[in-house]
C-alpha cells in the first residue's frame, strides 16, 4: 500500500463525480458565505441583530405612522408622536424641485428635464441606430434647455434669482458633469504630454483649482469676478457658478483620467506607433477607449461628488434644496420640522448617485473584453 | 536548442530572392545614449530587399533597441538611418511615412485588448492607408487565413492562446503590406509548444522574399532561414556572417562564449 502511494499512477480512467452533498446550492452557499467559522458566525448574528432593532422603527416612522396631510407641524404631531410629517413635503415639494420658479411656467423646466433625457440616449445607448444623427441633436441640447428654462426669443424671461431646488442642482450638476470630462480629457492628455510648455499650463491649472476649495471658487464666481470684468460686464451668477464648478471637477477628472492613461501598458502607446497611426488618432483609437474604461470607477466617483458639492451653492445664496430648507422653518407652521426635509432631500440625491453610480457598474460589465 | 521544433519545417532557400542593388535598410554610424549610458556604439548595418537577418546577444546589448531606432519607437542621437531611401529625422511626416512601410511584432504581442481580431487588423489600413473597410476587412481576413486564425476574427485577443495572439500580432502588420517587418524576440513570451505555430508564420514570410529583421534566440530558425547572423555585445555589432559559418566557426571571443552558453543546456 505505502510502496504504491509513493509512485502513485492512475491505472483506470477516472468518471467525474458530483461534488460532496451540501457544497453547492443554496444550503452550500449559506454555510459558505455566512457560518464558515466562528467569527463569521458571531458576525452574522451580529449583522442580523442589527438589521432587526433598526428597520422595523425607521419603516414605522417613514411609513406606518408618517402623516401625510396636514397644515402645520403642531397639527402632525397631534395625530402621531413618532411618526415623520410628510405634510410639508406634499405642501412645498414644488418648491423643493423648482426654487421660486413662476409656477405657471413650470412645463418649461419639466419639459427640459424631459428632453434631457431623450439628449442622454444616444450618449449613453451606443447600439441606438443612426446614433451619429442623434449624437448631433443631443449636442442642441443645452442651448435648447437654456432657452427653456431663461426664457427669452418669445418665452417670458425668466431671471436666475427665481431658479432653485432640484432644478439648480441639476442645471449645475449637469453642466458641471458633461463639460468637466472632455476639459478633464483634455488636460490628461497635456499633462501626460511631451510638450513642456502645454504641460506646465496643464500642471498649474490642475495644482491650483485642486489646492483651493470650491467654496473659495464659488466665493470668487461671487464676489470677485465683478472687480475683475469691465464696468457694465455682468456674467449671470448661475454661469459664472456653473464654470467654477466645471473647473473644479475638470482638475479632478484631468487627474483620474492621467491614472488611466499611466496604467497602460507601454506597449499599446507603441504598437499604435508603430502601426503608423498619428497622435490623436492612437490617443482617440487606442489609448483613450482603454484609459477611460479603466477609470470609469474614478470618473463617476468624481461625477456623483460633483453633483453632491452643488449644495455648496447655498453659501453663495443660492436656493439649491438644502438653501430652502431656512426659508421652509421660516415659515412659523413649519418651525421646527427638520428631519424630514433634510430626509427628502437626501433621497432625492440618492436617486439621482445611485442611478449614475449603476450605469457605470453596466458600463464596466459591457466593456469587460476578458483581458487583464 | 529549437531544431526539434523546426525539424520538419524545412524553409526552402531557393524561393528567396535578395536584391543586389536595391537596399531596403542602412543604417551608418549610429550611436544613441540614454542618459550617460552609451546604449548603441556606432552601427553601421546594410540590409538589402530580401535579405533575412537574425540579430542576437546577451541581453542588454541593445539589439532591441537598435531594430526599435528603424521605425523611431527609440531615437538616435548620432548617424543615420535610412528607410526605403526615406531619411529619418525628427520630421513627424517622413516618420509617419516610414512606419507605414515597416511592420513590427513584439515580444508582448500589444494587440489592442478593447478591439475584435479583425478590428486590430483592419484599424491601420483604414485609418492609416484611407482603406474601404470592407476592403480593409477582405485584406485582414486573408492575412488572418495565412497565419491559420480565420475563425477567431470576431473574438477579443484576450480569449486567445500566446501563439495565436502573436500570429495576429503578424498578421495586423502584413495587413499594411509593409516592406520591412521587425521582430523583436516575438517568441520569448511563448510557451514552448506555441513557439513553433509562430515560427512556421515566420519562415513562411520569409520564403516570399519579405526583408525581415530578427531579434531571437532561436538559434535552429536563424539556421535555417537566415541568410546573415549578428551578434551585438555592449551596443556594438562584434560579429557577422553567414548561419553556418556562424554557429560552427565563430570568430570573436564573446561570440564564442555566448553561444557555447545558449546551445550547451
Amino acid at each position: 500500500m505505502s510502496e504504491n502511494n509513493f509512485a502513485f499512477v492512475s491505472t483506470s480512467e477516472k468518471p467525474q463525480l458530483p461534488p460532496p452533498q451540501g457544497t453547492t446550492g443554496a444550503i452550500g452557499w449559506v454555510r459558505e458565505n455566512l457560518f464558515s467559522s466562528p467569527l463569521n458566525t458571531i458576525l452574522t448574528l451580529l449583522s442580523i441583530f442589527a438589521v432587526y432593532s433598526t428597520v422595523p422603527g425607521v419603516v414605522n416612522w417613514a411609513f406606518v405612522d408618517s402623516v401625510w396631510n396636514a397644515n402645520s407641524l403642531d397639527e402632525c404631531r397631534a395625530l402621531t408622536e413618532n411618526g415623520a410629517c410628510w405634510a410639508v413635503i406634499r405642501e412645498r415639494y414644488h418648491q423643493f424641485l423648482f426654487g421660486f420658479y413662476p409656477s405657471e411656467l413650470y412645463w418649461r423646466p419639466i419639459l427640459a428635464f424631459v428632453l434631457l433625457f431623450l439628449a442622454l440616449v444616444p450618449a449613453l445607448w451606443d447600439g441606438m441606430p443612426k446614433r451619429g444623427t442623434a449624437l448631433m441633436a443631443s449636442m442642441a441640447y443645452p442651448f435648447v434647455a437654456f432657452w427653456l428654462i431663461w426664457g427669452g426669443f418669445g418665452l417670458e424671461p425668466v431671471s436666475s434669482t427665481k431658479l432653485g431646488g432640484l432644478l439648480l442642482t441639476m442645471i449645475i450638476g449637469v453642466s458641471g458633469i458633461s463639460f468637466s470630462l472632455p476639459i478633464g480629457i483634455v488636460l490628461a492628455l497635456s499633462r501626460s504630454s511631451n510638450l513642456p510648455i502645454v504641460k506646465s499650463l496643464a500642471v498649474i491649472f490642475i495644482e491650483f483649482i485642486r489646492g483651493v476649495p470650491l467654496i473659495t471658487l464659488l466665493f470668487v464666481a461671487h464676489v470677485l469676478l465683478n472687480y475683475f470684468l469691465p464696468k457694465g460686464v455682468n456674467f449671470d451668477i448661475v454661469l459664472r457658478v456653473v464654470i467654477m464648478v466645471t473647473f473644479f471637477a475638470s482638475a479632478y477628472m484631468a487627474e483620474v483620467i492621467r491614472g488611466g492613461l499611466a496604467a497602460l501598458p507601454k506597449g499599446q502607446y507603441e504598437a499604435a506607433d508603430a502601426l503608423g497611426l498619428s497622435y490623436w488618432q492612437s490617443m482617440r483609437l487606442i489609448i483613450l477607449p482603454q484609459a477611460l474604461k479603466i477609470s470609469i470607477p474614478g470618473i463617476v466617483n468624481t461625477f456623483i461628488g460633483l453633483f453632491k458639492d452643488t449644495t455648496l451653492v447655498l453659501i453663495i445664496g443660492l436656493m439649491d434644496p438644502l438653501g430652502l430648507v431656512a426659508p421652509t422653518l421660516a415659515d412659523q407652521r413649519w418651525n421646527g420640522i427638520f428631519v424630514e426635509l433634510y430626509a427628502f432631500i437626501a433621497f432625492m440625491f440618492f436617486i439621482f448617485c445611485f442611478a449614475m453610480s449603476r450605469y457605470s457598474m453596466y458600463l464596466e460589465r459591457k466593456l469587460h473584453t476578458g483581458h487583464r | 536548442m529549437s531544431d526539434a521544433n523546426l525539424a520538419d519545417v524545412q524553409a526552402d532557400r531557393s524561393k528567396m530572392q535578395i536584391s543586389d542593388t536595391d537596399v531596403a535598410i542602412e543604417i551608418t554610424g549610429m550611436n544613441k545614449w540614454y542618459g550617460d549610458f552609451h546604449v548603441l556604439r556606432d552601427i553601421n548595418l546594410k540590409v538589402m530587399r530580401g535579405e533575412r537577418i537574425v540579430i542576437c546577444g546577451p541581453s542588454g546589448s541593445g539589439k532591441s533597441t537598435m531594430i526599435r531606432c528603424i521605425n523611431r519607437l527609440e531615437e538616435h542621437q548620432k548617424g543615420q538611418i535610412v528607410v526605403d531611401g526615406i531619411e529619418l529625422t525628427s520630421d513627424l511626416k517622413k516618420i509617419d511615412e516610414i512606419r507605414r512601410e515597416v511592420g513590427m511584432c513584439f515580444q508582448h504581442f500589444n494587440l489592442f485588448p478593447h478591439l475584435t481580431i479583425l478590428e486590430n487588423c483592419t484599424l491601420a489600413p483604414i485609418w492609416v492607408r484611407k482603406m474601404p473597410k470592407k476592403q480593409a476587412e477582405e485584406i485582414a481576413m486573408h492575412y488572418l487565413e495565412r497565419v491559420k486564425i480565420p475563425e477567431q476574427a470576431n473574438k477579443y485577443p484576450g480569449q486567445l492562446s500566446g501563439g495565436q495572439q502573436q500570429r495576429v500580432a503578424i498578421a495586423r502588420s502584413l495587413c499594411m503590406n509593409p516592406k520591412v517587418m521587425l521582430f523583436d524576440e516575438p517568441t520569448s513570451a511563448l510557451d514552448p509548444e506555441m513557439i513553433k505555430e509562430v515560427l512556421d508564420v515566420m519562415i513562411g514570410l520569409a520564403e516570399e522574399g519579405m526583408t525581415m529583421l530578427c531579434v531571437t534566440h532561436e538559434m535552429g530558425f536563424a539556421r535555417k532561414v537566415a541568410n546573415r547572423v549578428i551578434f551585438m555585445d555592449q551596443g556594438q555589432i562584434v560579429e557577422q556572417n553567414e548561419p553556418e559559418p556562424f554557429f560552427t566557426n565563430p570568430q570573436h571571443e564573446r561570440t564564442q562564449l555566448f553561444l557555447s552558453q545558449i546551445l550547451n543546456h
